[in-house]
């Protein structure tokens, strides 16, 4: 490569790698605004501001989903080391249920649940057609393998 | 290591040549692959145990997704050779390949909200994947504009490469968001070091899709630059013999 070709190369190269460090910083610093959601342990760290709306996500405890009239449903939320409690009124999305991933909108009370104005359902990257899910289900290993998916959220 | 293959992509009379053998495999290619990988993932493969027929779209979603990064990757390339050695039909390229990439990240966002909202419960959430993603349909659009605001063609290429070089920066961010931060779109089904997190007859049209997009968009591309290669050296007396032989051709 002729000399000058080189220093060309070197000028590109070298204002990418500055561009790079720059945002990296910058995004580095921006880490908490990024994120979408607390985790239930930020919550109970008094890391998550208090007082303005905030959004928990976590795995839906299994059992602990409370329905009562008018669409108004409790249910609590785990990281695996602390839960939080959740109380939203309205539809659900459709893969709400024991054990999904879910994110909530909504405030943190004086009694330290979060009363949420949304619910989104949280998907993750696993796909399988049903007969192996519930050929997973009889053997059992179905829940090896959402202790697995807790074991991933922590 | 012999270059000449490299150096001789420089002549616009030699890309236009040896386009012309490879486009229609590629075009052919594409329409056989996309058609069997749409059949095949829409109407054959299994449905999702929890998503039901929903997720269906990933077949459109993840190779336009794959296809806007690559293509912005494919952008940075060219951008450095051209500005590195100065090579016109790396602008060729750089200029013609944008508004693909600007469509591939459309489809990509549009595709995602359709399947967001019977799925997550909504149509658009600023997390980091979704929010990058929406950066570099902006970035798209920035090379797009800046390389039709300059109207010295030297000085528009210059300023194009610059910031699609630039711009790769939020390749990695795209790429890595949903590991770095938390966010509701799902980490990657698909990693080079890991089995699939999806079974064989799930991915293999999904890999079809991909392997089509790719030649769909290297078929469409291709076809673009000749008649960019033509338009720019109509001066040339090659081009004005193939213009002469095409359009007799069709009398």
């Amino acid at each position: 490569m002729n000399p000058v070709r080189k220093k060309r190369l070197f000028i590109v190269l070298a204002i990418l790698a500055g561009v790079g460090i720059a945002v990296a910083l910058a995004l580095s610093a921006l880490q908490q605004n990024i994120n979408l959601f607390y985790t239930p342990t930020q919550i109970a760290n008094g890391e998550a501001p208090e007082g303005t709306r905030i959004r928990a996500g976590g795995l839906v405890e299994n059992g602990s989903v409370k329905r009562g009239e008018n669409l108004a449903v409790e249910f609590r939320v785990t990281d695996g080391a602390e839960t939080i409690t959740i109380r939203y009124q309205g539809i659900l999305p459709d893969l709400f249920r024991e054990g999904q991933g879910i994110v909530a909108l909504g405030r943190v009370g004086a009694d330290g649940a979060l009363v949420a104005d949304e619910v989104l359902a949280k998907h993750d990257e696993n796909y399988m057609p049903p007969e192996v899910s519930q050929a997973l289900e009889q053997s059992g290993m179905m829940k090896h393998y959402e202790e697995g998916k807790q074991e991933y959220a922590k | 290591m012999n270059w000449t293959w490299f150096h001789k992509l420089g002549s616009p009379k030699w890309f236009y040549e040896i386009s012309g053998r490879w486009l229609p495999w590629l075009g052919w290619a594409a329409l056989v692959l996309i058609s069997v990988g749409l059949v095949w993932g829409l109407a054959f493969a299994p449905e999702d145990y929890q998503q039901g027929n929903s997720f269906r779209i990933i077949y459109i979603h993840v190779p336009s997704a794959f296809l806007a990064q690559s293509v912005y990757v494919m952008l940075a390339v060219a951008g450095l050779v051209g500005l590195v050695w100065k090579m016109k039909l790396a602008d060729v390229a750089l200029q013609q390949a944008a508004p693909i990439g600007a469509w591939m990240t459309c489809i990509a966002l549009l595709t995602g909200a359709v399947w967001g909202k019977p799925t997550w419960g909504s149509w658009w959430v600023w997390d980091a994947r979704l929010t990058s993603m929406l950066i570099l349909l902006f970035l798209y659009f920035g090379v797009i504009a800046l390389g039709h605001a300059i109207t010295n063609r030297d000085s528009a290429a210059k300023a194009c490469a610059v910031l699609a070089i630039v711009g790769v920066v939020n390749i990695p961010i795209i790429k890595y968001s949903v590991e770095w931060w938390n966010t509701l779109h799902q980490p990657a089904t698909f990693k080079v070091t890991e089995k699939p997190a999806m079974p064989v007859e799930m991915w293999l049209p999904l890999l079809v899709m991909v392997l089509g997009f790719y030649c769909f968009f290297a078929a469409v591309l291709l076809m673009r630059m000749r008649l960019e290669v033509l338009r720019r050296e109509s001066r040339a007396s090659w081009v004005r013999s193939e213009v002469r032989a095409l359009t007799e051709g069709e009398r």
